[in-house]
């Protein structure tokens, strides 16, 4: 009996429409990975094993009332950017880039743990200074969520940089940055573009102009972009039917289980499957900033709205990549692309987001 | 006064909030509306070119597979070699209807019902759109032909293909092994290895032998070229290409020749026989009979050739020389007299009386010579001569069960030898270790005395007993066995010798050893256990004799090779090394159900040495000889 109560309780904290919508969208995820994988049972297994471990997270995590997150903002963030500090001075080059650091016990890539600690940090500085909110304070933020912006572009990676600054600055926005300030930083953005053009890598650049023409390098950089399209517009309307994929599985697309899986998503389900997946994640984006809107502090819907915020970008990011309209950054698609932490930081929001949702009673003074 | 003021700056604040969420909100829509657009565009407004693009899509990655390495005796013979030749390959998954596919394709060339069924089982081991071939070597004709008719047959391709050949057919068929098709064992091992993407269009791999043992210096490195390709899968043109890089070649130690010649001495006896260089441990023969034939494995062995193989009682998928082990019998003693000799337990001049048996103290079982009435007046040098049992039993119970262990285990009796092969057996020593381990019983002085002729626990692989009696050609110096004398890198054509490794180096006084060998050089002269085989040998020959039991003898009850299955005769065994006063060769020879050691194993030894010492054929026998064993005979 005591245990049942116990899992009553622990359930509680389950916000049930967001859960129904992320288990429909892992199924899917299963179903195109068996295809991505050329129908390895052991790579399915191993993708529901993430699953299973995200879900675990999830439901931990939302049993952690928000003052607790609250009070974890500070140290997770100062402990974010010491290991982003350790990483840029002993990290581990793997492939060109110093992502990773050795702990001795296991390797990590501590710009994933920023993509939560950032908006939790942001929220923290938002919700103590509430009262006495003045510009300044924006400026203060803006600071804070520079500092590991900067160390995470110098790795290089561009992407989780990205990433990282559009899920601070969904919090400044979502805390009320001024209009003619977001005005201004768009105009001071497109000016420096041209100078961020210069700071790029090589690579870097070269992505950005396989973008615009693509056929330029046809089996370089254009390639993943090439075939992406190629595999995604052959899909058609309704696509060519599960594992029929000839881009697929012909070898033709590349990345295929992590970045570029939505491609074989396109092409064996088409228009129609798109449509759907689109609909699936809008759904899943509106119920977080439901969420969000009925949050009673003002730190539990700051995290609710970038971090809903932040899946969206996610999600976007990737698609308009293998659809070929932005650049080839890195981006998985949350919950589809093959891999364990990017599953487990995308859960542990949802996690955030549920018990913001199920302890407002509990907070409301 | 604050605090209404607080509160409408709460509800002011919410208010903002929410506003912003229902901006946010509507990006979002209006953002994934903008990538509707797109995949509208692409995948409604754009299909066409898509679909073209896709069907035509045939900028293809093709990895080209390395040519296998060669294997080469040590006078350069061609022991496995890769030809090329055309196969017909199917890729089920562009073929459409796969059975009229087939059924067409029958009109044209020759299809059996037994390639049908091999293809139908590829199919169901291998992943979809993966391409198998339907039918190997085709003829020039036939190639013709199914040119010539290419478009009719979308998804079916001819293509230059290298195979593999063993041109020496059964010979060395055990020291070779052969290569096969890649199954999902092989595939998981080499994930584990992580070597998978040097295998991509590789099809075949080691799986016994040599070709196995030495699969990385054999594979090379998959190249691969960048192919444009039409709507069919044929390919139009190569974009670019980086070469792949060939396999090294193996050179042996072993003498294909001498091989040969061993191999043809059994006759239609079942047996191994290996031969080794006792200053290197180069092995220069490594026979196991009967042996069978490795070009029937490479493409997939078909049942019937199969079923022929695995159920006959011959058994010549196994590898007698490493994987069986027998009895030692007899060929123990000098590795006992040299035991005796080192503890101080005999000397030479030492005398026993043998009536023809040996009994323990307060007991009255009896251990039996095996010449009835016994030798009489027995010394060390008598004792190999003749092979006296009764000796060798009181010594043995003189020594015990330890001492023996520890001085026997030296020449690597009882331990795997390390030879550059595969699945090697090791064989047992026995100790009241050995025992404790595999029984409840403790160890009986009994079993220390059958032990002291090599019988009971005793079991030797003829390898080992080949590598032991290396050793005491050579004074005690324990070598690994190679096959493989130099690995000859295919880029740069340099030659990595392997060097002989020392196992062991046992202390043996030359002068122990002198009373051993000359003892056993006198097995091959008259009054010898070995004499007929031996006689007219212009070089000296060290040997010994022995006998295996294959199935026990009751007490009392005598041994009647007549009246006995010929299955369950005994096996002959027998070492020898020469010249003994500067041995070059060393050979252990098993002969299962040769009965005497003398009769049936040694005139094997005899052939062997006579052609590798003196180059000299037994009669009748006309091999082309590859390049004249003068010269270069041995490598040092």
């Amino acid at each position: 009996m005591r245990i049942r109560r116990l899992l009553l309780r622990v359930l509680s904290h389950i916000d049930a429409p967001l859960l129904l919508l992320l288990l429909t969208l892992m199924v899917m995820s299963l179903f195109v990975q068996y295809s991505a994988a050329s129908q390895s049972d052991a790579r399915l297994l191993s993708h529901g094993l993430n699953m299973l471990v995200a879900l675990g997270v999830m439901v931990l995590v939302a049993n952690i009332p928000p003052q607790y997150l609250l009070s974890m903002a500070l140290p997770l963030y100062v402990v974010g950017v010491l290991l982003l500090l350790g990483v840029a001075t002993v990290g581990e080059v793997v492939n060109g880039s110093r992502r990773w650091l050795n702990l001795g016990v296991t390797r990590i890539q501590p710009s994933e743990i920023m993509k939560i600690a950032m908006p939790l940090m942001l929220a923290w500085y938002f919700h103590h200074h509430e009262a006495t909110l003045r510009l300044k304070d924006y400026g203060i933020a803006a600071l804070l969520l520079a500092i590991p912006v900067a160390l995470v572009v110098k790795q290089p990676d561009l992407g989780t940089a990205l990433l990282i600054s559009a899920s601070g600055f969904y919090v400044l926005f979502f805390a009320g940055l001024p209009w003619r300030i977001m005005l201004g930083m768009l105009v001071a953005l497109g000016a420096s573009l041209p100078v961020a053009w210069h700071f790029m890598h090589d690579y870097q650049q070269k992505r950005v102009l396989t973008l615009i023409d693509p056929t330029q390098d046809p089996l370089g950089a254009g390639y993943h972009i090439i075939q992406s399209t190629i595999a995604m517009g052959s899909g058609g309307s309704f696509g060519k039917g599960w594992l029929q994929g000839t881009q697929t599985h012909m070898g033709f697309l590349p990345e295929r289980t992590t970045d570029f899986v939505f491609a074989v998503f396109g092409e064996e389900f088409g228009l129609l499957g798109n449509a759907l997946l689109l609909i699936l994640f809008l759904a899943i984006i509106v119920r977080g900033l439901m969420i969000a809107a009925s949050a009673p502090t003002l730190f539990a819907r700051l995290m609710a709205g970038s971090l809903t915020l932040a899946f969206f970008t996610y999600a976007f990011v990737n698609m308009g990549m293998v659809s070929g309209i932005l650049p080839v950054v890195g981006v998985p698609l949350p919950l589809v692309s093959y891999g364990g932490t990017a599953m487990v930081t995308v859960m542990l929001g949802f996690g955030i987001l549920m018990s913001v949702k199920t302890h407002r009673k509990l907070l409301k003074s | 006064m604050i605090r209404p003021a607080q509160l409408r700056n709460y509800q002011l604040e919410l208010a903002g909030f929410r506003k912003r969420v229902t901006i946010a909100a509507w990006m979002v829509v209006l953002l994934f509306l903008l990538l509707l657009a797109r995949f509208f565009y692409v995948q409604v407004l754009e299909y066409q070119r898509y679909h073209t693009l896709a069907e035509n899509n045939r900028i293809t990655i093709v990895p080209t597979p390395p040519n296998r390495g060669l294997i080469l005796d040590r006078h350069g013979v061609v022991m496995a070699h890769n030809y090329s030749a055309y196969t017909l390959e199917l890729t089920p998954s562009k073929t459409g209807n796969l059975e009229d596919t087939i059924n067409k394709l029958a009109q044209l060339v020759e299809i059996t019902p037994a390639q049908r069924k091999r293809f139908a089982k590829l199919m169901t081991e291998s992943r979809n759109f993966e391409t198998l071939p339907l039918r190997t070597r085709l003829t020039d004709e036939e190639v013709a032909k199914l040119a010539a008719n290419r478009y009719r047959f979308p998804g079916v391709d001819v293509k230059a293909r290298l195979f593999r050949q063993y041109p020496l057919g059964t010979t060395a068929s055990h020291v070779l092994g052969y290569i096969g098709r890649i199954n999902d064992a092989d595939l998981k091992r080499l994930d584990d290895e992580g070597v998978m993407a040097n295998y991509r269009g590789s099809d075949h791999i080691g799986k016994v032998g040599l070709e196995q043992s030495y699969e990385t210096e054999l594979h090379g490195i998959t190249g691969s070229e960048q192919v444009e390709t039409d709507a069919g899968g044929h390919a139009i043109r190569t974009l670019s290409r980086t070469s792949p890089i060939s396999g090294n070649n193996l050179v042996l130690n072993l003498d294909s020749k001498l091989e040969t010649i061993a191999e043809k001495a059994f006759g239609s006896y079942r047996g191994a026989l290996v031969a080794i260089d006792p200053k290197t441990g180069g092995v220069l023969a490594f026979v196991s009979t009967p042996g069978f034939d490795p070009n029937l494995f490479v493409d997939g062995i078909d049942t019937a050739n199969w079923n022929a193989l695995n159920d006959s009682p011959d058994k010549p998928l196994l590898n007698r020389a490493l994987r069986s082990a027998y009895p030692e019998g007899s060929t123990i003693k000098p590795f006992m007299a040299l035991a005796g000799l080192s503890y101080g337990v005999r000397k030479p001049g030492d005398t026993i009386f043998d009536p023809g048996y040996f009994s323990l103290p307060n007991s009255s079982h009896r251990y039996r010579d095996w010449k009835a009435g016994g030798h009489g007046t027995v010394d060390m040098h008598k004792s190999i001569v003749q092979s006296c049992d009764t000796y060798y039993y009181r010594l043995a119970n003189d020594l015990g069960i330890d001492r023996m262990h520890a001085f026997l285990s030296q020449f690597g009796f009882g331990k795997k030898t390390g030879i550059d092969l595969e699945g090697e057996v090791a064989g047992v020593l026995p100790s009241r270790e050995w025992k404790a381990k595999h029984s409840k019983q403790p160890w009986y002085p009994g079993e220390t005395v059958i032990a002291g002729i090599g019988q009971g626990y005793n079991l030797v692989t003829p390898l080992q007993l080949a590598v032991a009696t290396a050793a005491l050609a050579n004074g005690g110096t324990v070598y690994r066995p190679e096959l493989v004398q130099a690995i000859i890198d295919s880029r740069t054509g340099q030659r990595r010798v392997i060097p002989p490794q020392v196992m062991n180096q046992i202390k043996i006084s030359p002068a122990d050893l002198q009373v051993v060998v000359s003892a056993m050089v006198d097995v091959t002269r008259p009054g010898g256990t070995a004499v007929a085989a031996n006689v007219g040998a212009p070089y000296l020959i060290a040997a010994k004799t022995g006998t295996a039991q294959v199935v026990g003898i009751k007490q009392g009850e005598k041994y009647d090779a007549k009246h006995i299955l010929a299955i369950h005769r005994d096996h002959a065994v027998y070492i020898a090394f020469a010249p003994a006063d500067a041995p070059r060769i060393a050979i252990a020879v098993l002969v299962e159900n040769g009965m005497h050691g003398g009769t049936t194993a040694a005139p094997i030894a005899r052939a062997v040495m006579d052609y590798y010492l003196l180059g000299k054929l037994p009669k009748g026998e006309v091999i082309k000889a590859p390049a004249a064993a003068e010269g270069g005979v041995h490598a040092d």
